[in-house]
């Protein structure tokens, strides 16, 4: 059973899920604090650039060369940031927690890479990105994260402000008769 | 009369019968039909009237490059203007109406200009209507409005949708001719990854009408078997209608789709952009064929010759029964053999070449045909269509030597490769002598960042027009793309074209050579716009030496279709003229689009709805379902106002004030800036941003703070709250939220990348609310939670903690000069806190307030506004704000600004309150006059209004103002002139009306 906020159904499902647990690490991404910390809150290892390792409720994004986005359980997320920087100590790097700040997308099917790459300018090809890598993009005029969990699901996560507006653009672009046919 | 023939058409369907209208007539054409092959099937030889002198047109071309045959298509919300119909496929109830006609196609007022047309010569307009000056806006202006352009403006708006694509790809081919096909397969083979684009519904182009053979197989079977070939390969797709529309830097091309145009009822999408980024273009667009220019070459039943064979092979269409053949090339023989063998009437062949052609022509004798050489067309004579022609010698002037009647004329004038894509991004072309043609210069492609070519052209675009020479250029041009992109090349069996060989073309620009004045003028080049080889000869005459001011004095190719068959012709007798080679005179700029797409398509999915991104706060749909009257501050929408029933703006804004002030008020200041700056280096970098000293601050303490620019311009202001030793919340305007982090940013990164600082923006993190008035903290008591006393949480105090069951911080800041908290809770619990907050404050008076109301509060109190005193020129010196300028720091953004001589100059305008002398609101922006006038004759100015309102609260106008030496000027009154023609007076007084000692905010 689907836990969706609300749903549109074209060549692709498009999901607003529930509130996400997410929480912004700045710092050096080699620090063994800050290391310690983001396994700590995600059970996940820091990931390579433009890699993410996990997803939602458990998992954690590169973002930029000195920041990550790490996904936890919502409820916990405040108690989560706290301990995390606890653990970062004295060191140079910060843990936030932004839960609120985005919301997430789930889209499902074997277009999605078709609905997305009308929004994005991004290569939205299997081989530019596969599951296990993340862009940091925009979808028509708002900035937007995106990664590809499996061959036919993708997340994305916007800014909370432009919910409405993203979730009508992902329904739009997977409408029923708007399948392009090329990836 | 053109009519369907019995026998042949291989795109159409002959079962399948397809009902239309044109003009309000019904026709019925075959799936498979364009709208131009089912109008010539239908007898129709008219299809519009010309631009200028409004003369009967027909169907010249059958593709993209038709200049005549625009239609209005379609019908109120699908009506669309200057559809070509030689591209547009007919679909069952199609409809489409003649343009530039008054009151109908047969019979047209505006053909009055035609006997006209030696008053209207090149530079009419410029000529005849520059004098007087003001007769422009006033007489000519709507006159030509109402007689020019041709089709009409859409009405409605418009039913369909559309979208984008973004696709990257190793190698895009434009075209899907043999060339595009042949170099589409040499490229994939290497394992690139191909997208091949076409811009019609069908693969082969030209070579599936012209013939000829591969090795030692027809071309039609060649062309399938390439197909069958690219359809298995994963690393190519193909797409057809899809005309590569533009070329663009960093191998950027546009790609135009046409989804649904071909069908009569269609979901999805009608156009779809593809905004393609490839690492390597091939452009195989092909060629197109040029007319000849003699007198009447307009005449409807005049086509290219190519056109004709079009129509008769792929449609099973006769453009006429008995057809006159104009030629200077071998090509124009295949029409005439085409005509003979669907068992047309070619009453005579004109080749213009003195000794005539090759094999070709010995093939159209063969079939009995008269050829006649070194002889031209002298005119055309008709009205509505092709009476008859007056033939006479090439090298002449065009005194007649015979007349033929027939109802048909066919010109080929050779061909022109279709370097539009090539050029676009700079691909220069050089003059083909030989061919007599402008081909691309593969010494001089068009290249990329890495300055290395990025396009390449293949086939005939490249100025090959023998199967055998396309077909070797496309492998080549294929690999060497691929092997461009990075793949290894192997070995290949390159394809052997056969076709029949040529003789060289005679380039004709004007037939006959010597024409005679009367004729020239009857000579067309731009069919479209009305061009004749005598306006190009004038313009020559006037002075118009640059091929680029011709073009715009004449109009020359300036129409819809870019001169597509005009541009050649044109610049040839612009050379003639002016006594200079072609290549000297040159080309006019390709630009794109090749041809006009939809401006839907350019939209994308950004209408509606969708048309531009609404930012919301938690609150929204609380405030929507409230009667909230929304004013845009950025892409947010803020409530300006909530509405009650009968209730104007003024009222509802003058009774949130009230309320705020006597009872309590909520604001959603959700949208504020909120900005976490953390480091061991945060104190210092707060003191360099910031024109105070914020690294006095003390945990759980607020100050309000001011940034400017490095030019020392006042740029936001806002709360900063310090959270600890390391850590300051900085609160922000709602536009600068977004500006100033980014600013901030910048500092860190490019100047003091070595200071320990982060920063992370937190705006959309927490809704906030500022609960406002004297009963405010009642209702906050009421909530239940943390301690909100004057003792435990002070003015310009925050706590954390919780109210009733809200995880809270709580700001004691004011920014209406009344007991105020403003609150902040997670983004995900605003709306139940901002319900909460209205239920438990019923017995308070609580009401929400909007954006009108803070801005009359914070005005009462005399607080700036950013962008209202601000403009991005004032400093916060001009606006009394020195107290917030720290004298202790060494340094901070703006700082040494601030002392430029330009910036302490007494005479800079400063901050006051005016207040209107009979109570009235003053003008917003209206200006204090002076004694006296500038240099332009202009009023002087000493002062100008920045913020005006109606206070409830006071019951009178008050404004701020920056006015010359205002502080110093109390009690003056000075005169401000409003734009209604009246004129306010308004005495100079302190700018804080309401409380000056701010014993409301401090209980």
């Amino acid at each position: 059973m689907s836990d969706a906020i609300r749903t549109a159904r074209g060549f692709v499902t498009v999901e607003e899920l529930p509130p996400q647990g997410m929480i912004v690490v700045r710092g050096d991404l080699g620090l063994a604090p800050l290391k310690k910390a983001v396994t700590q809150g995600s059970g996940h290892p820091v990931p390579g650039k433009l890699e993410i390792n996990g997803g939602f409720g458990g998992g954690v994004a590169w973002m930029s060369p000195d920041e990550l986005l790490v996904f936890c359980d919502r409820a916990e997320a405040s108690t989560t940031a706290e301990t995390m920087t606890g653990t970062l100590g004295q060191a140079f790097a910060l843990a936030v927690d932004v839960s609120d700040a985005r919301t997430a997308f789930r889209l499902t099917g074997t277009g999605i890479r078709e609905a997305l790459a009308k929004l994005s300018p991004a290569d939205m090809s299997p081989g530019a990105l596969p599951p296990g890598r993340i862009r940091r993009t925009r979808l028509a005029q708002v900035p937007a994260a995106l990664w590809f969990a499996t061959p036919e699901e993708a997340c994305v996560i916007a800014f909370r402000s432009v919910s409405d507006y993203v979730f009508d653009l992902l329904a739009n672009a997977s409408a029923k008769s708007a399948e392009v046919g090329y990836f | 009369m053109s009519r369907r023939l019995s026998q042949g058409g291989r795109l159409i369907d002959r079962q399948s019968r397809l009902s239309f209208v044109f003009n309000g007539k019904p026709m019925s054409g075959l799936e498979g039909d364009t709208l131009a092959s089912a109008l010539l099937a239908n007898g129709q030889a008219m299809v519009g009237r010309s631009f200028k002198y409004h003369r009967p047109r027909g169907i010249v071309a059958s593709g993209a490059e038709e200049p005549n045959a625009l239609m209005n298509l379609g019908e109120g919300a699908r009506f669309e203007p200057n559809q070509r119909a030689t591209t547009t496929e007919l679909f069952d109830g199609l409809s489409a109406r003649s343009q530039n006609h008054w009151p109908s196609l047969e019979f047209d007022v505006g053909a009055v200009n035609q006997p006209l047309s030696r008053f209207l010569p090149a530079g009419f307009y410029y000529k005849m209507f520059i004098h007087p000056r003001s007769f422009w806006k006033h007489v000519y202006e709507p006159f030509i409005r109402q007689s020019a352009g041709l089709g009409q403006a859409p009405a409605e708006r418009d039913a369909d949708t559309y979208e984008h694509f973004h696709v990257h790809t190793e190698v895009l081919v434009v075209g899907g001719g043999v060339a595009g096909l042949t170099a589409a397969l040499a490229a994939a083979e290497t394992g690139a990854q191909v997208l091949l684009v076409e811009q019609t519904p069908h693969w082969g182009g030209r070579s599936m009408v012209d013939g000829g053979s591969v090795d030692g197989q027809a071309v039609e079977a060649f062309v399938e078997g390439l197909l069958e070939r690219l359809r298995g390969m994963p690393n190519v797709t193909l797409r057809n209608r899809l005309m590569g529309a533009g070329v663009y830097d960093h191998g950027y091309v546009l790609g135009y789709e046409r989804l649904t145009d071909h069908v009569a009822e269609a979901n999805g999408p009608r156009h779809r952009l593809w905004r393609i980024r490839a690492g390597q273009v091939i452009v195989a667009t092909g060629a197109i064929e040029r007319p000849l220019s003699f007198a009447g070459n307009d005449v409807p039943g005049v086509m290219l010759a190519s056109a004709m064979r079009d129509y008769v092979v792929n449609w099973g269409v006769a453009p006429g029964e008995r057809i006159v053949l104009a030629t200077n090339n071998d090509d124009g023989y295949r029409t005439a053999i085409a005509m003979k063998r669907a068992g047309l009437d070619v009453v005579r062949v004109l080749d213009a070449r003195e000794t005539g052609g090759g094999p070709l022509m010995a093939e159209a004798r063969g079939l009995g045909l008269r050829i006649d050489c070194g002889r031209a067309i002298g005119k055309v004579a008709g009205g509505k269509r092709v009476a008859k022609v007056a033939i006479c010698a090439q090298k002449g002037g065009g005194g007649a030597l015979e007349e033929l009647s027939c109802d048909a004329v066919a010109m080929s004038g050779g061909w022109s490769p279709v370097v539009h894509l090539w050029s676009h991004c700079g691909g220069k072309l050089t003059w083909d002598a030989e061919q007599a043609f402008f081909r691309p210069d593969g010494s001089r492609p068009p290249t990329g960042a890495d300055g290395k070519p990025f396009v390449s052209v293949a086939g005939s675009a490249n100025g090959h027009l023998g199967l055998d020479g396309v077909l070797g250029d496309a492998v080549e041009v294929g690999r060497q793309v691929a092997s461009n992109a990075g793949y290894k090349l192997k070995r290949t069996k390159m394809p052997v074209g056969e076709h029949e060989p040529h003789l060289p073309i005679e380039p004709v620009w004007i037939m006959p050579e010597k024409a005679r004045p009367s004729l020239r003028a009857k000579s067309w080049l731009d069919f479209q716009n009305d061009v004749k080889v005598s306006d190009v000869e004038l313009a020559a005459r006037e002075g118009y030496e640059s091929v680029e001011h011709t073009k715009r004095y004449t109009t020359l190719g300036m129409a819809t279709d870019q001169g597509k068959l005009s541009n050649i012709n044109g610049l040839a007798v612009l050379a003639n003229a002016l006594g200079e080679d072609i290549p000297q005179v040159g080309t006019t700029t390709f630009r794109p689009p090749y041809t006009p797409i939809s401006m839907g398509s350019i939209g994308g999915e950004a209408r509606g709805a969708l048309f531009q991104p609404v930012r919301k706060t938690p609150m929204h749909a609380w405030h929507e379902a409230h009667g909230a009257h929304w004013e845009p501050v950025g892409h947010w929408r803020r409530p300006y106002t909530f509405l009650r029933d009968g209730e104007t703006l003024h009222d509802a804004v003058a009774r949130e004030v009230k309320n705020t002030r006597q009872a309590v008020g909520l604001l959603d200041a959700s949208t504020l800036g909120k900005i976490l700056v953390r480091g061991p280096d945060a104190a210092r970098f707060m003191d360099m941003l910031y024109t105070g000293m914020m690294s006095s601050l003390k945990p759980g303490k607020c100050r309000y703070g001011l940034m400017c620019s490095e030019n020392g311009f006042l740029t936001d202001d806002g709360v900063v709250a310090r959270i600890d030793e390391q850590t300051f919340l900085c609160h922000t305007t709602t536009g600068g939220a977004d500006r100033i982090h980014a600013h901030m940013e910048e500092w860190l990164q490019t100047e003091w990348w070595d200071w320990k600082v982060h920063t992370v923006n937190l705006t959309e993190h927490y809704a906030q609310v500022a609960v406002v008035g004297p009963k405010a903290r009642k209702l906050l008591e009421k909530m239940g939670g943390m301690d909100v006393s004057a003792e435990s949480l002070a003015f310009m105090e925050w706590r954390d903690g919780r109210i009733g069951e809200f995880d809270a911080r709580v700001y004691r800041i004011s920014f209406s000069g009344e007991l105020s908290f403003e609150i902040a809770v997670p983004a995900s619990k605003g709306a139940a806190f901002w319900r909460a907050l209205l239920d438990e404050g019923e017995e308070f008076g609580v009401m929400p307030y909007g954006t009108e109301a803070l801005h009359i509060m914070r005005a009462e109190k005399g607080f700036i506004m950013i962008g209202d005193e601000t403009d991005g020129t004032v400093i916060p010196q001009d606006l009394g704000l020195g107290w917030a300028i720290s004298r202790k720091k060494e340094d901070f953004i703006g700082k040494r600004a601030q002392l430029r001589p330009h910036m302490t100059d007494p005479d800079r305008w400063k901050l006051v309150g005016l207040e209107t002398v009979d109570g009235s609101v003053l003008p917003d922006g209206a200006y204090a006059v002076a004694e006296g006038t500038n240099a332009n004759g202009q009023r002087n100015v000493q002062g100008r209004v920045t913020s005006t309102y109606h206070s409830p609260t006071l019951e009178k106008g008050i404004a701020m103002g920056l006015v010359l030496h205002g502080p110093d000027r109390m009690g003056e009154v000075l005169s401000f002139p409003g734009t209604d023609g009246k004129t306010y007076e308004a005495r100079i007084v302190d700018p804080v009306f309401y409380d000056k000692d701010g014993e409301k905010q401090n209980v």
